[in-house]
């Protein structure tokens, strides 16, 4: 198959899988095969892509003309692919997870949230291949749209109001910020398609770029950064299985991987270096790693504490873009991955644990390691790729950060990393540490026994071993991860 | 002369020939099919005029003969043509929907005359496009008001009667305005054909009379299209006017209003007169802006679902106003284009409403709940016609506002641009209401209600898949506008 | 010239009543008003000194212009279906609440919601 076959067929199988889905809602093994069939053949694709395509003349697909001299076109480019490869891989993963976890847990609307989750699925592969701005907006606001009923799925009272801000936050920014900013790029470069070295003709006003990429910053929402972050503790509310592929991969990776984008291939490295507005984001971005890392540490509730801890490592990623320097942008894109694999094996552990047990907050943990070896044993190689100590995937991206830091010579911003690793040690580290050498507690969830806890149930830790395994993998063999993240600075 | 060179009376004619013999048959169905006939065939004629401007210019028409500027003339340029589209595409749409909703709302032995009242006040809009002359557009202009006072006051809530009322005073005395300030025109001139006019106007242009014309014949235009904040009428008129009427006056009447405004700003006053010379388009563009925030922001706190989509109308007319207040080429075409994609979202979702009220049979938020589940098809339809409304990428409400947008940036205006946003954003919260009822809510115990019946769906999902169609592929409606307004641009003197 | 100064006054009595009158026939009979005085502003237009009546008659060289008198044909027939309807709804209005008075028209609409607010 030639590359731009491939690059279709990448948007139009999560869209299959949905109609697949949808076709055999009575039959849920049917149903599940489907899905998981779908995720594989998608992930094969991207591998496929990733490795014939050339980046000196990557194929372009127009799929529609909106506008004169504007249209949907999807092209891959190695900071995309470096993202599909991700979500793809995810996928099929979080999808074994999910069967296990909302069969067990009993979850309502099961054919909705299959189908949800591909039509989201579909939306992040269009974002992440997406060839000019206009395209990357329109999947962007797909995603918001189809993400939307995953937040509600239970549709109690607090799921319609986090259903609520999650609407409001994110489709209030990137329609008021967001798109104006597209449309003022759009008429200034008179051109919207991803460039190296950006798209702004020289001599372009300072002030008006200034405020042009605040406006990019803050119109992406989805990138979590103060203070527009209220949006993702709220969305945790989802069933686990969301909130661990949607919002510590998918949703959120595409508000940094859309900042990452502008800030390469609209910017362009050179012209954003020179700008004050990006050294103010840079510092607003190191002031939300620090606070969002403190406000972890109070949440007793396992997934708020996680979420506060992915507001804090999406803030890395967009500092690394605003650093302007090669090894920033390295670092960030790469931390998309390594962070990926981390916080979704958190995010299942966290799951794994509910199902188990019915056990929600931190406090409740104690002692669990030897109920739930395997899961905590999980919970801390995420725990330690999310830190970054070796010998965990996670490492290598902060790595770069740090030297990214360095190269910018902005010492604030390498402290700011390295204290965040430090707080990362104090609320992620001390829960397995709790798991496994404090006394265990009873709680009002256990319905009996305590000792009789189980593990959860198998396909979940088939699904946390792989992530887990990839932590590890991730950190020994980094250099697929890093070629291409070095392809995107070249 | 063949039939062909007779198309442009024709399109008037037949509805309102039609709208005669309707009355004639007590049977409501003979009338409808009578109706339906009727829009369908002017649809076509619309059609192929578009077709005829496009290949080969203005298609003008000298009605029995006479030679302008004695006679009427009846001439169609892009812009005529593309908002004759739309009312003829939209009457015939709302009518091929409408058998089931008029026979619900609507008293058996009075459907013959509803239909009568319809064609008439169709054929008054597609008069309006067609005619060349001023004093012509007053008439029609009357014949279309009177028609829809009536057809509003059809409405099964007595509320009805009094919001008919309303309107009557105020289009009455718009429509009075709009003849004195013809009137001061012909006292200038001595001529009522529009091009003649626009010929002899720049040499008066100077004088107070003329001044007061434009001034008389602006207020009178603003209270037809419900230019806030003249638009105290349309609230009420809508929410309690019959399903079938708000649909196709919501979809119709405003736009054409607009379409007669911008007729008169710019083909007979001129750009440099009307939006230059004077503070006008400041006048044009703060109301607007006032009529987007305004409205939408009442909007969001309505209970009724009806009422709140009124309120929604009054916001887009101020997006439609804002794009001509711009005063230039992409501020205008934004306006021109926002009126065909306006009349698609709005005429699918209140298709979609009177789907929901045969079946439920109120319009109160509330009940609404769960019937995402009981009605799924309607509730698709309503969310995707809404979120054109806000104007999410991949709609054609997003290709308006992009324009609209990109128009106020080339201005360096760009404060106004995140206003403009801001309007969405309040869309969003309103949508978002009724969306939530419906998907979220818990529905009424007991409650029977089915899915609106296939007659009623098929129209509304035209129009739903119009509004993807043209967020996707946008040559006929960018192309059409664009092409409109060089034409308003380019025949000033 | 009086004419004109007859007309504009006839049009702000007119509006006036339709502003400030709350019974709704006469808010019709000020509309009427209204209606009328643009009818007299066209026929003043159309007048031409020492002009005659547009009669092709022998020795008579000086028409008014009739074109103004036409358009008001046609306009008075616009106005008189006006008050029809005008009229028509008021009666119906009269039919459905028992009253034309706006004020009472008001008060009953506001009761009906208030019994619906409390159903609800």
């Amino acid at each position: 198959m030639n590359p731009s076959t491939i690059l279709q067929l990448i948007v139009v199988i999560p869209l299959l899988a949905a109609a697949g889905i949808l076709a055999a809602r009575r039959r849920p093994n049917l149903r599940e095969g489907i899905t998981l069939l779908c995720g594989a053949v998608l992930f094969a694709l991207v591998v496929a892509l990733a490795t014939t395509v050339s980046w000196e003349n990557p194929p372009v697909v127009a799929l529609a003309q909106p506008f004169p001299g504007l249209s949907l076109a999807l092209s891959p480019e190695p900071l995309g692919v470096l993202f599909a490869l991700v979500a793809s891989f995810l996928w099929p993963v979080t999808m074994i997870y999910a069967i296990g976890y909302m069969r067990k847990h009993g979850e309502i609307n099961q054919t909705r949230f299959y189908t949800a989750f591909a039509l989201a699925i579909a939306s992040t592969l269009g974002i992440a291949m997406s060839a000019n701005l206009l395209t990357l907006f329109v999947f962007y606001e797909l995603l918001t749209l189809t993400t939307f009923p995953l937040v509600t799925h239970s549709g109690t009272a607090e799921a319609k109001r986090a259903g609520r801000l999650y609407m409001g936050i994110l489709m209030g920014t990137s329609v008021a910020f967001l798109l104006l900013a597209v449309i003022w790029t759009f008429k200034l470069s008179g051109t919207l398609d991803f460039t190296r070295g950006g798209i702004f003709p020289l001599g372009t006003d300072r002030g008006v770029l200034g405020v042009l990429l605040l406006l990019f910053v803050f119109g992406t929402g989805k990138a979590a950064l103060m203070p527009f972050h209220r949006w993702l503790p709220a969305a945790m509310v989802a069933p686990t299985p969301v909130s661990a592929l949607l919002h510590a991969v998918a949703v959120v990776k595409a508000g940094v991987f859309t900042i990452l984008k502008v800030a390469v291939y609209i910017f362009g490295m050179d012209t954003l270096g020179t700008l004050t507005s990006a050294d103010f984001l840079a510092y607003l971005a190191a002031f939300t790693i620090i606070a969002s890392s403190v406000l972890a540490m109070t949440k007793d509730n396992l997934k708020a504490r996680l979420a506060y801890s992915t507001i804090s490592q999406l803030s890395y990623i967009v500092l690394g873009a605003m650093l302007a320097t090669s090894a920033g942008v390295m670092g960030g894109s790469m931390h998309i991955v390594m962070h990926a694999f981390g916080k979704i094996t958190l995010f299942f552990c966290a799951g794994a644990i509910l199902v188990a047990t019915h056990r929600t907050k931190v406090s409740e943990l104690d002692g669990l390691g030897r109920r739930m070896p395997f899961t905590m044993a999980a919970f801390t190689i995420g725990a330690l790729s999310i830190v970054g100590l070796p010998p965990m995937g996670g490492t290598w991206s902060k790595w770069m950060l740090v030297q990214g830091t360095l190269d910018a010579g902005a010492w604030v911003l390498m402290a700011a990393l390295l204290v965040s690793s430090l707080l990362n040690i104090a609320y992620l580290l001390s829960i397995p540490v709790r798991g496994f050498f404090a006394r265990p507690v009873a709680c009002v969830q256990d319905h009996g026994n305590p000792d009789e806890i189980k593990e959860a149930p198998l396909p979940c830790l088939l699904a946390i071993g792989i992530t887990a395994i990839g932590c590890v993998l991730l950190f020994f063999f980094p250099d697929g991860v890093h070629a291409l993240a070095e392809e995107i600075v070249r | 002369m063949s039939a062909l060179d007779h198309l442009p009376i024709l399109v008037v004619l037949i509805p309102l020939l039609t709208a005669v013999i309707c009355p004639l048959f007590q049977n409501g169905r003979t009338a409808w099919k009578l109706a339906l006939g009727a829009a369908w065939s002017s649809f076509a004629i619309a059609c192929m005029l578009l077709h005829q401007v496009l290949n080969s210019g203005t298609v003008r028409y000298q009605l029995g003969g006479w030679e302008p500027p004695w006679g009427i003339e009846y001439r169609i340029d892009v812009l005529g043509g593309f908002v004759l589209l739309i009312v003829t595409s939209i009457a015939a749409l709302v009518l091929s929907y409408a058998r089931r909703s008029v026979e619900d709302e609507i008293r058996p032995g009075r459907i013959s005359f509803f239909y009568a009242a319809f064609l008439l006040a169709f054929s008054g809009l597609a008069g309006i496009t067609v005619t060349g002359d001023a004093f012509n557009l007053f008439v029609f202009l009357e014949i279309s008001s009177l028609s829809s006072y009536a057809l509003i006051s059809a409405g099964r809530d007595r509320r009805s009667l009094n919001a008919a009322f309303q309107y009557l005073i105020m289009g009455s005395i718009g429509a009075t305005f709009i003849l004195i300030g013809i009137g001061f025109l012909y006292m200038m001139t001595g001529t009522l054909n529009m091009d003649d006019l626009a010929v002899r106007l720049p040499e008066v242009a100077d004088t107070r009379t003329v001044r007061a014309g434009f001034a008389f014949l602006t207020v009178g235009f603003g209270l037809k299209l419900a230019l806030f904040p003249l638009h105290l009428w349309l609230p009420n008129a809508y929410a309690y006017a019959p399903s079938v009427v708000t649909a196709f006056l919501a979809a119709t009447a405003t736009k054409v209003a607009v379409y007669a405004l911008l007729r008169f700003l710019l083909g007979i006053f001129g750009v440099g007169f009307s939006l230059m010379s004077m503070p006008f388009d400041m006048i044009l563009i703060g109301l607007g802006l006032a009529g987007i925030l305004s409205a939408s922001l009442v909007a969001v706190f309505q209970q009724n679902v009806k009422r709140m989509l009124a309120y929604s109308s009054v916001a887009q007319i101020g997006y439609i106003a804002l794009g001509i207040g711009l005063a230039s080429h992409t501020g205008i075409s934004a306006a021109v284009m926002h009126l065909f994609n306006h009349a698609l979202m709005k005429g699918a979702l209140f298709m979609s409403l009177g789907a929901v009220a045969y079946r439920v049979g109120a319009m109160h938020i509330s009940d609404f709940a769960g019937l995402g589940r009981r009605m799924p098809f309607t509730m698709a339809a309503i969310a995707i016609a809404g979120l054109s409304l806000i104007g999410i990428p991949g709609t054609a409400g997003f290709i308006s506002k992009w324009f609209l947008v990109l128009g106020t940036l080339e201005q360096g205006w760009w404060p106004l641009a995140v206003l403009i946003l801001l309007g969405s954003f309040l869309a969003l919260i309103y949508v978002g209401r009724i969306l939530e009822a419906a998907y979220f809510g818990t529905p009424k115990e007991n409650s029977a209600v089915r899915e609106a019946p296939l007659s009623m769906l098929i129209p509304i999902w035209i129009l739903v898949i119009a509004n993807v169609y043209f967020g996707l592929n946008t040559e006929l409606t960018v192309g059409l506008a664009t092409q409109a307004t060089t034409d308003l641009f380019e025949a000033l003197p | 010239m009086y004419n004109y100064f007859l007309a504009v006054f006839l049009m702000m009595a007119g509006f006036y009543v339709v502003i400030a009158q709350g019974n709704l026939v006469k808010k019709v009979i000020g509309l009427g008003m209204f209606q009328t005085s643009v009818f007299i502003l066209y026929i003043s237009i159309g007048k031409v000194n020492g002009g005659q009546a547009p009669i092709l008659t022998e020795g008579v060289t000086s028409y008014s212009n009739p074109l103004p008198h036409v358009l008001m044909l046609t306009a008075i027939v616009v106005g008189v279906a006006t008050t029809a309807v005008g009229l028509a709804l008021v009666i119906r209005i009269h039919e459905a609440y028992g009253s034309v008075e706006e004020h009472d028209i008001q008060q009953r609409d506001n009761a009906e919601d208030a019994l619906l607010e409390g159903e609800l």
